[in-house]
């Protein structure tokens, strides 16, 4: 080895089944190149399904407004941006793990990113879907750009925390697409060499930019991936600021609070984790990628899912604990009427989000439970169906009941229209992340291999020997 | 460009691979690159690369970001068209703060990203010629440029001792071209052997 990289043997294997770098690309390259299966295309066609009720409902939103949604006089926001924070908070895992995890040196990483940040930007499509078909006029959804027009020119107000979030929201999305396509060009190329079909040749061609693999396009692609990974980890951080920023510089009651910056991040890392895991769960059985998405793979995340959970549920404390210190009554009403009263009219979503989301995942203390994989899996649903219920607490409870009784809003419960947008974006992500999971490499190839001498099982196997020796045995033998 | 003569070896572990880059240097010979199938950390140094500036041109475009942000949001509040947000300042700097780091962000990424695939000369329909299909796979190939003093006979038995499981002699392109991967594609510019 050419570089002073020590892992020590207490450390678990990141890649089983002594791969040799061959074994690798087969693993990996295997469900690119066999034919769909039948569950393949069940799950994909039901996905379009989805898909397609949720364009005919945004095709009715359009057409006929936004009176199609049970939105009401004061609940302004509903469901949509419920469902878009909630996607938002999905989209934070991938460039979390892909960057905060690189600069943290997190070699597990390398077994998880690629399909994370997949998942990232799948879901930040879904969730720009919905501010912009709020805004009703959506054929005018591109006022909200600043550029040099013919009404006055009248700009954008850049003081508004809404202008923020088409900043955030679009350069996040723009950021992770490149990151997530600069790490899969070396990996294109390697299907693209290994293709038997015209085809996958023209395709994969295509797709790999022409990459060879030379060693000066390595040290620039090493150099661009660190760079692209230090801007993306405050950038990852300052999308869900931004997003409570929507909310925070408002004087709502309940939405009116400076803990929600840290607060949402929290949240987003917790759903996007979470996430991560429905679908590596998955992904690893029905492609075989035991080894490379291992029992370790999945503990690591579910101590992220316990660690940001606890953080939510502090912050949802604190609120409560503000609300009663701060003497302020529409705080109070809002914080111990609206959401912590059971039997007022949404204490059921108070507590619903307080059990999936504080409650139960601290099973995760249990490394047993860690490593279940039914436990998980049942685990991450009920963390994100716990985090929407978050989103709509914090939308609808500070909202349905403002400081003026005489406009207390009906109870307010979603339309067909509105939930049928919702499951449309369902539709959109599985529909992207079928696509997905069967043309594209869904683990990292070189970033495997890379990692694979250091931390396979086999090679670990060798590592008695360093163990054992001195200090300046080991400088002597492996420093260049 | 003209198509040039290459002595190549393949190498299968990258352990052998380092001391291999180092024999063939001190015996003078000009590597032309090493194409591996992943990152292999320090090779750029064993064959004497010199370190990228990419991250330099990173910073540039980050700041350009910054400053157009900037220049732009107070132009447009303050002079251009000034509105009264509450009787706040025009000049509102504090607010201006999260779009000036988006922008600052987006520059750097984008600018980064294009940059990376201009100075590697990456795009679609991009064709280079591949010295071994399994550079991508499992194989370290090292690729060696004949003068008009080199002996390729020598230099391949050369290669043989220092662990390259598999030798030969390529004459091809250097260069990118236009092309597909599904098609084999001759150039049709000047195909004469270019000794150096």
């Amino acid at each position: 080895m050419a570089h002073l990289k020590y892992e020590s043997q207490l450390r678990e294997p990141l890649v089983t089944g002594n791969k040799d770098y061959h074994q690798v690309t087969e693993d990996i390259c295997r469900p690119i190149e066999a034919k769909p299966t039948k569950l393949w295309y069940v799950g994909f066609y039901i996905a379009v399904a989805l898909l397609m009720f949720g364009v005919y409902s945004v095709y009715r939103e359009v057409t006929y407004g936004i009176g199609q949604w049970n939105l009401n006089k004061t609940i302004g926001w509903g469901w949509d941006i419920t469902n878009f924070v909630w996607w938002v908070g999905i989209g934070h895992a991938g460039t979390l793990i892909s960057a905060i995890l690189l600069l943290f040196r997190q070699g597990w990483r390398t077994g998880v990113n690629r399909a994370a940040e997949a998942m990232t930007i799948f879901a930040v499509m879904c969730a720009g879907q919905f501010p912009i078909f709020h805004m009703g006029r959506v054929w005018m959804a591109f006022f909200v750009l600043p550029y040099p027009n013919t009404r006055g020119p009248l700009w954008v107000n850049f003081n508004s925390p809404l202008l923020w979030d088409v900043f955030a929201i679009s350069t996040y999305f723009t950021v992770s697409l490149l990151f997530w396509y600069s790490g899969l060009l070396p990996d294109f190329a390697t299907v693209r060499d290994r293709a038997k079909t015209k085809l996958r040749k023209l395709l994969y061609g295509v797709a790999a930019f022409g990459w060879t693999g030379s060693t000066k396009h390595w040290q620039r692609h090493e150099s661009l991936s660190l760079v692209l990974a230090g801007l993306s980890t405050p950038l990852v951080l300052s999308v869900h600021t931004i997003v409570s920023f929507d909310f925070a510089t408002s004087v709502i009651p309940g939405w009116h609070t400076t803990i929600f910056p840290p607060y949402f991040v929290a949240g987003a890392v917790f759903s996007g984790f979470a996430m991560v895991q429905s679908l590596m769960v998955i992904v690893r059985k029905v492609f075989a990628l035991e080894d490379y998405i291992t029992l370790g793979h999945i503990e690591a995340m579910n101590k992220v899912i316990v660690l940001t959970g606890s953080i939510v549920g502090c912050a949802y404390l604190t609120e409560l604990f503000m609300g009663w210190y701060s003497q302020n009554k529409y705080e109070g009403y809002t914080f111990w009427y609206s959401r912590a009263n059971l039997f007022s009219p949404y204490g059921w979503s108070y507590w619903g989000m307080m059990a999936c989301n504080v409650i139960s995942p601290q099973i995760f203390w249990f490394r047993k439970m860690r490593r279940n994989l039914f436990v998980t899996f049942f685990m991450s649903v009920l963390v994100n169906i716990g985090m929407w219920f978050e989103r709509f607490v914090i939308i609808v409870t500070s909202l349905y009941r403002d400081y003026l009784p005489s406009s207390w809003s009906v109870y307010y419960s979603p339309s067909t229209w509105e939930i049928g947008f919702y499951l449309g974006t369902f539709g959109l992500f599985f529909t992207c992340f079928f696509l997905f999971a069967k043309y594209f490499p869904v683990v990292a190839i070189a970033e495997i291999k890379s990692v694979l001498k250091t931390t396979g099982d086999t090679q670990k196997d060798g590592m008695d020997k360093q163990e054992e020796m001195q200090p300046e045995e080991f400088v002597h033998e492996y420093a260049h | 460009m003209a198509k040039k003569k290459f002595v190549v070896g393949c190498f299968d572990d990258e352990a052998v691979l380092f001391p291999a880059v180092k024999k063939v240097r001190t015996a003078g010979y000009k590597i032309h690159d090493v194409y591996t199938p992943f990152p292999v950390h320090g090779l750029d140094h064993a064959m004497g690369l010199r370190e990228t500036s990419l991250h330099t041109a990173g910073f540039i475009y980050g700041i350009t970001g910054t400053t157009t942000a900037l220049s732009c949001i107070s132009w447009i509040f303050t002079k251009d068209w000034p509105l009264n947000i509450g009787g706040k300042p025009h000049f509102a700097l504090p607010a201006w703060i999260p779009i000036t780091f988006e922008l600052t962000v987006l520059f750097a990424a984008v600018g980064m990203v294009l940059t990376f695939c201009y100075l590697c000369q990456l795009a679609p329909f991009v064709k280079k010629h591949h010295f071994h299909a399994r550079a991508t796979d499992d194989l370290f190939v090292m690729v060696i440029e004949c003068t008009a003093k080199t002996n390729e006979a020598d230099l391949q038995g050369f290669l043989n001792s220092i662990g390259a499981k598999e030798v030969n002699v390529q004459e091809a392109e250097a260069d990118w071209w236009f092309g597909r991967y599904d098609q084999e594609q001759q150039l049709i510019r000047d195909t004469k052997v270019e000794v150096a």
